[in-house]
């Protein structure tokens, strides 16, 4: 069990970068006033704040491993009702500032030193792509296996950084031209039994996605203790 | 006083209800789900739940038996600390306090430790789980509860943030001292007054 997490409070982040994943999300470098070492799978908050003091603010799981620098990327999802994530997508450019608090979170966590399996559903894929990043940074991929899915490759963000040994992509609605197997949600044939000891499996997505995951990663021989994870709704981390 | 945000009005929200704590957004009809395990799939015909720790009678009930104590209702809100809340909800089941008549609390009883069927636990103060203020509840707005939402049973302590509502609830183990929970020891704040913003620790 990780320990507790010191209190954290807000500071400034300064937008360095800004890139387009998809057609309804966008990755943003935020560049830290005070730097903070994050576990890969902890998330922020994020709090806007209008004139008149109105605030809103959101949950972001941050997409970038630990690097060494004060900057941070978060993948942010466009939703329709979202106040934050339109915000974030229609309005915030280079340069702007904004106020986050973190890094939030104890248990969807991978510290780069232990078997893991990533599963993860759309935007449910930010929190893994940290783990991902750390395993490849760190030279340790041999630990991870990576399968993502989503409905086509217009969904899929990091797009052009994914492809390796340890990734699949599974198309659920549209599969690219480069893939011999046919669209379709997530079956028993997509998920690797469970061989390592002390492997540990990380489901993040809707609440479809991870109970069709959780159901499949225990059919393959994994039990309920070696699966943690992270759903969010429409509106859980928009 | 955070910074202002610049080009960010809040428009969408400029009639805020009052009855949503500091920070928190109405989500209107979703109900999103948020747990940290697979969901388990508990029959009602293998259910329990008990009370045990320092009581001088700890009891298990049954699905069937606790469904003959005398039932009771919550009306209002509930405030997720991933900053939204549901106003207006209803939930049915059996008041805490109900359940703690039977048991009989131990003078040196001080707090309590809810742990579900799925190993997930989560510490209060045993003030804020008497009183009228906490409930089992199995039906949600005339419904049964959904599993993801904790069916068949949950722990429901609505004035406080939800993680503390603990989902397929198995038991609530009195104690002489606050034991840190799941979430509690994950960074979350012990107690979780959403009116007082207390949501990780240190707040």
């Amino acid at each position: 069990m990780a320990t507790r997490s010191p209190a954290t409070s807000w500071q400034t982040a300064t937008v360095v970068g800004i890139h387009r994943e998809t057609d309804r999300a966008k990755t943003f470098r935020l560049r830290l006033e005070r730097p903070t070492l994050h576990v890969a799978g902890q998330h922020f908050v994020i709090r806007l704040t209008a004139p008149d003091g109105y605030t809103a603010m959101r949950s972001f799981s941050v997409a970038s491993a630990p690097d060494g620098t004060p900057e941070l990327e978060f993948t942010v999802e466009r939703l329709d009702e979202g106040e934050v994530s339109t915000f974030l997508n229609d309005v915030v450019e280079p340069g702007d500032e904004l106020e986050l608090r973190g890094p939030i979170g104890g248990w969807f966590v991978w510290e780069g030193t232990t078997p893991a399996l990533l599963l993860g559903g759309g935007s449910g894929v930010v929190p893994l792509m940290a783990m991902l990043r750390l395993a490849r940074r760190t030279g340790r991929s041999d630990l991870v296996r990576a399968i993502f899915s989503v409905r086509s490759p217009a969904d899929l963000y990091y797009a052009a950084e994914l492809p390796g040994p340890e990734t699949t992509v599974v198309f659920t609605r549209e599969a690219s031209p480069a893939t011999t197997r046919s669209p379709g949600r997530l079956t028993k044939e997509d998920i690797p039994v469970r061989s390592a000891a002390g492997a540990t499996a990380y489901v993040c997505g809707s609440t479809g996605f991870t109970n069709t995951a959780t159901d499949l990663l225990m059919g393959a021989g994994w039990g309920a203790q070696d699966i943690r994870v992270e759903r969010f709704g429409p509106t859980g981390t928009c | 006083m955070s910074k202002f945000t610049r080009g960010f009005t809040g428009r969408l929200h400029r009639e805020r209800d009052v009855r949503l704590p500091p920070g928190q957004y109405d989500t209107g009809s979703n109900w999103p789900v948020l747990t940290a395990e697979p969901t388990p799939r508990l029959d009602t015909a293998q259910w329990w739940f008990g009370v045990e720790g320092l009581v001088e009678q700890p009891t298990r009930w049954s699905w069937d038996e606790i469904h003959a104590l005398p039932q009771s209702t919550y009306e209002g809100d509930i405030h997720c600390v991933t900053s939204w809340s549901k106003l207006g909800m209803t939930f049915t089941g059996v008041s805490v306090d109900t359940v703690l008549a039977i048991a009989k609390p131990l003078p040196s009883a001080a707090f309590v430790l809810a742990i579900s069927h799925t190993g997930y636990t989560t510490n209060l103060p045993l003030a804020d789980v008497t009183n009228g203020r906490a409930w089992i509840v199995w039906d949600v707005d005339g419904q049964r509860l959904p599993v993801d939402q904790g069916g068949p049973a949950r722990l429901l302590v609505p004035h406080l943030y939800f993680w503390k509502s603990a989902k397929w609830i198995a038991s609530l183990r009195l104690l002489e001292h606050d034991e840190s929970g799941f979430w509690e020891r994950n960074g979350y704040h012990d107690r979780g007054d959403p009116w007082l913003e207390q949501r990780y620790q240190g707040d």
